[in-house]
């Protein structure tokens, strides 16, 4: 037997009461796991993207598009080092299954973001083909798509000329991301602008939804925003433009202060659970007053009788939280095979850092008072009163 | 039998104060579940009801062929002019057909709460059938816009979202200058645009045509002539909804999201909320040996103990359930928010605590009491006489 | 009999409960030489557990001096009275005071925690320790499912396991039947002959001072006799 051997031995003091309590921690941080991961996804999927990509769209929406003639200006803005631009397509795979497709310049797209991997031979067949479509790695994994495959994809904005909706495009490339953050960025598909332009049926020729610019000089990127807005003001065609990452948030505060609502539901589960784990830990104290005095009979200090009831806290919120993390990425990852990539729900590194952080805050909260209460017991008292 | 188990109940509830932390425990972590379950639908209720009250089942929003929503849509103007003289139709009080022609364009504004970063709403240029086709809109203050001129009326739901909108100011669209000019409230989704005459936005903003003909039906098989109609018609590539169920399948997307996270996290808080009463049970008929023991031989059956033990778990679980229900109505009913609707444009709607949810926030509640108190209470019953006097 | 293991001298322990102030020992002073086995009788309030416990280090005087084996306790500091009473004392009660959630040699094993030696010496200890009392084929049992009797020799072989000079028992033999507590007190006197350690007991068992080399009674605070 060992000091943590004890420890833990004290916790199956009363068997079913430690293994409801340990069932409420688990749930408390199943919750907080998946929850997390929900608002990390929509918040944080930001930083990666960098600093070297300003996207450019119409002041009034990115709904509203411009023409692609505006490259020879954007070109010529001081601080851009390349120009590409991309418009939504709008693509629905076989039923009703909303899928990522933006029409691009294959080659300029390919410059300005060396993020996306692909052999270079395949980038030239998107760009020679006119017909060619590439896809991501996870795209093309989830409908199982090969190399050289027609894949018949729809769109629910734009007909094609002979007026159905129902396009089909040659699958010539599979890209990759260079890195983790980037391959959870490979699930959508491109294809060619030029095609798309000519063959749509509407009056919107020669459009594009955004443009992209690459900056020679990252830390450029207010200067340029302000130089690009500024060429454009007060002509049909006002732009906005703003880093890669601010649009990204942009986009997300539009659907919703996600945050705030996790931090409300997490907020009433761990109030509760604050309450439930307290609640054990301050009856486990309570009935064992007899025994804590007679360890200090033996010869602990009072300040290790704190410590052994603080460990105590520790291991039972320990193995209930971190149970319950597991969990969390466990079914998160059902839940994101299952619903199709909709819900991406992976539980990465960062919720696991703040999943610890809150279970060892949340085991001195709920330790502390009974740990000073067994500190304070004294001797006589104690074994007095029994 | 009932009279013991309810002299039993009464012995026990007596004794709460004795170890109220752990009845605490159960009346908290249900007002916990109720609360987040509650605001969660509230939610949910709120984004539907406003988009459901919106559009009338007598009239029909006709857009182009597979667009799924007005922003999505383009008709010419030959287009539009030809729809409106479709079968199926009433007409106005001046004979001609009760239709208007909506275009939609998108606008920014900044939000009260996040000066940073602007967000997309409405506007929508509309002809004078406009309003007769929608009488449960209102102006409110101020006065209509005059046609040929730039000046809007915003809905009410845009006052209280966004700044800069207010009647009087001055809103900067795609280089061009507005005037706010009225207000109008219509108690739905129309609450979160901005209007205008079509004529001035076609031209301000470079566009002819419309997005979409919103247009009144003709008598009960109105739909119906008029959707043969159009689809006979060879020149026109056209949807024709229901105004209503346009607006109410909108909501669909945001309403399984909301549906889908409420559910989860309900049924993950109701887990360990069983678990927390589960415990506290436990604990509160180990607390009672003694009492049950000596009711036991004095005569009372194992029956009304058991009663008495479910009784105490439920009543504990519907004040805690009540109690939940009112932290939800108090700090969520009525509270506005807004979201990104089906044009990437803002919806404003309320959060709305019905009497409906509140009472399947209670039925939550019971179950998970009567769950909780269950197994403790079968083991009260089925505790052995002789061996609980024998501790006392 | 050698050198004075316990020196009390004219101490004074004063118990506030709320206002009111209680003298329950008035300037006693007395001593027990090493080796010597003492029962400490009187009626209930005589002071006698209290006595006990400043003897032990559990408690401190209001005023006197007591030394333990050289070193005045009553001067020590909470966490150095701790490490004392580690390696100086070893305490048995009326009631067991076992950890239930422990075998008997996890029990007996827990003071040996406070000290630097490793697993395998620990263990060693232990069996040496249960060896001593009779129940080396009771190791790996749970209190409960000991006898009374099985319980306190337990608790006994937890208090030998440091090897201190010193046994301290209050009411060992208080909650067991006659034939068990003698026993126990036949145990305490081999402990005391053959190993040479100094107890004192607490104890109202009138066959207690025949076990016992002496006797010394306690009324209202104050020591009555010192009898041979």
């Amino acid at each position: 037997m060992t000091k943590s051997g004890f420890v833990i031995a004290n916790l199956f003091r009363k068997r079913t009461r430690t293994i409801l309590t340990l069932l409420s921690v688990i749930m408390a941080f199943l919750l907080f796991g998946l929850l997390q991961s929900v608002n990390h996804v929509f918040n944080a999927g930001a930083d990666f993207v960098g600093a070297t990509r300003l996207m450019v769209q119409a002041r009034v929406s990115f709904t509203s598009p411009l023409p692609i003639s505006m490259v020879a200006k954007l070109e010529a803005v001081p601080g851009v080092a390349r120009v590409a631009y991309s418009q939504w397509f709008g693509g629905v795979w076989q039923e009703n299954t909303p899928l990522f497709v933006f029409s691009v310049d294959p080659l300029r797209y390919r410059d300005v973001y060396p993020e996306y991997v692909m052999p270079d031979a395949q980038w030239q067949a998107f760009a020679k083909t006119r017909t060619a479509m590439i896809a991501g790695r996870q795209l093309a994994d989830q409908y199982r798509w090969k190399v050289g495959q027609k894949i018949p994809i729809s769109s629910n904005i734009f007909p094609q000329k002979n007026g159905s909706k129902a396009w089909a495009f040659d699958l010539v490339g599979i890209y990759d991301g260079k890195d983790e953050d980037w391959k959870k960025r490979t699930n959508v598909a491109f294809i060619s602008h030029d095609y798309f332009d000519e063959a749509n049926q509407f009056g919107m020729k020669g459009r594009t939804n955004f443009f992209i610019l690459k900056l020679s000089d990252g830390t450029q990127a207010e200067a340029v925003s302000k130089r690009v807005d500024a060429l454009f003001e007060n002509s049909p065609d006002e732009t906005k433009t703003q880093t890669e990452k601010d649009f990204n948030l942009g986009f997300v505060k539009q659907i919703g202060d996600i945050g705030l609502i996790v931090r409300w539901i997490l907020f009433a589960v761990f109030f509760t659970l604050l309450l439930v784990v307290g609640n054990t830990m301050a009856q486990s104290v309570r009935e064992r007053v007899p025994e804590l005095a007679v360890l200090k009979t033996l010869g602990f200090t009072d300040g290790s009788v704190l410590g052994f009831v603080l460990a105590e806290a520790l291991a039972l919120c320990l193995f209930g939280g971190l149970l319950g993390l597991l969990l969390a990425t466990t079914l998160g990852a059902m839940i994101e095979k299952g619903s199709g990539r909709q819900f991406q729900l992976r539980l990465d590194a960062w919720v696991w850092s703040i999943g610890v952080a809150a279970i060892v805050l949340m085991s001195v909260a709920v330790g502390l008072l009974p740990a000073l209460r067994a500190r304070r017991l004294r001797i006589v008292d104690a074994l007095a009163g029994h | 039998m009932l009279s013991q188990a309810l002299a039993i109940t009464g012995i026990n509830l007596k004794s709460i104060p004795a170890h109220w932390a752990s009845s605490l425990v159960i009346v908290i972590g249900l007002a916990g579940v109720v609360a987040v379950f509650t605001a969660l639908l509230a939610m949910a209720t709120g984004f539907e009801s406003t988009l459901k009250s919106t559009g009338r089942t007598d009239a029909v929003i006709v857009m182009r062929g597979g667009s799924e929503t007005e922003l999505n849509s383009a008709l010419d103007t030959d287009s539009s002019e030809l729809i409106k003289q479709g079968a199926g139709i009433r007409a106005g009080a001046d004979g001609k057909p009760l239709a208007s022609a909506e275009m939609m364009v998108i606008a920014e504004l900044i939000r009260k709460d996040d000066v940073k970063n602007g967000a997309n709403i409405t506007v929508r240029g509309v002809e004078p059938a406009a309003f007769a086709l929608r009488p449960q809109l209102k102006i409110v203050a101020g006065r209509s816009f005059t046609t040929g001129l730039r000046e809007l009326i915003v809905g009410r739901g845009v006052l209280r979202q966004f700044q800069g909108a207010e009647l009087g100011k001055v809103v900067r669209m795609r280089g061009s200058d507005w005037t706010v000019v009225g207000v109008f409230e219509s108690g739905d989704a129309h609450d979160s645009e901005l209007w205008t005459d079509i004529n001035v936005a076609r031209t301000t903003f470079g566009r002819n045509g419309s997005s979409s003909v919103l247009a009144a039906l003709d008598g009960p098989d109105g739909f119906e002539k008029l959707k043969s109609g159009l689809a006979a018609e060879p020149r026109l590539t056209v949807d024709a909804v229901r105004e209503q169920d346009y607006f109410s399948g909108q909501t669909k997307q945001f309403r399984k999201s909301i549906g889908f996270l409420a559910g989860v996290v309900t049924l993950i808080m109701a887990l360990g909320a069983v678990f927390a009463a589960l415990n506290s049970m436990y604990a509160a008929v180990a607390a009672r040996t003694k009492e049950i023991a000596t009711l036991r031989a004095i005569g009372f059956g194992g029956l009304p103990v058991l009663i008495s033990v479910m009784l105490e778990a439920l009543l504990l679980a519907l004040i805690g359930g009540l109690l939940g229900a009112l932290i939800a109505y108090v700090l969520f009913n009525g509270l506005s928010v807004s979201t990104l609707g089906e044009n990437f444009t803002q919806v404003v709607f309320d959060f709305k605590v019905t009497p409906e949810l509140v009472e399947r926030g209670l039925i939550i509640a019971v179950v998970i009491g009567m769950i909780g108190g269950l197994l403790p209470a079968i083991r009260a019953a089925r505790q052995p006489v002789t061996t609980s006097l024998r501790e006392l | 009999m050698s050198e004075s293991m316990v020196q009390v001298r004219s101490v004074t322990k004063v118990y506030e409960r709320g206002k009111q102030k209680i003298e329950v020992l008035h300037g006693l002073t007395l001593d027990i030489p090493s080796g010597d086995f003492v029962a400490l009788m009187g009626p209930s309030g005589s002071g006698k557990t209290t006595l006990l416990n400043l003897i032990g280090g559990l408690d401190k005087p209001t005023s006197g001096e007591i030394v333990v084996g050289g070193s005045r306790i009553d001067q020590l500091s909470s966490g150095k009275l701790a490490h004392w009473r580690a390696h100086n004392v070893g305490f048995v009660f009326q009631f067991y005071n076992l950890m239930p959630v422990l075998s008997a040699e996890g029990n007996v094993e827990l003071p040996l925690l406070l000290t630097k030696l490793t697993s395998a010496q620990r263990k060693k200890n232990v069996a040496v320790a249960l060896a001593v009392v009779g129940l080396a084929d009771r190791a790996k049992h749970k209190p409960k499912e000991l006898s009374g009797g099985q319980e306190q020799r337990v608790a006994i072989a937890r208090a030998l396991v440091s090897d201190p000079q010193l046994l301290v028992c209050d009411e060992p033999t208080g909650d067991l039947d006659r034939k068990t507590a003698d026993e126990i007190l036949g145990l305490l006197q081999v402990l005391n002959r053959e190993h040479r350690k100094t107890i004192v007991i607490v104890t109202h068992d009138p066959k207690a001072a025949e076990f016992a080399r002496r006797t010394l009674h306690l009324e209202k605070g104050q020591l009555l006799e010192q009898a041979a």
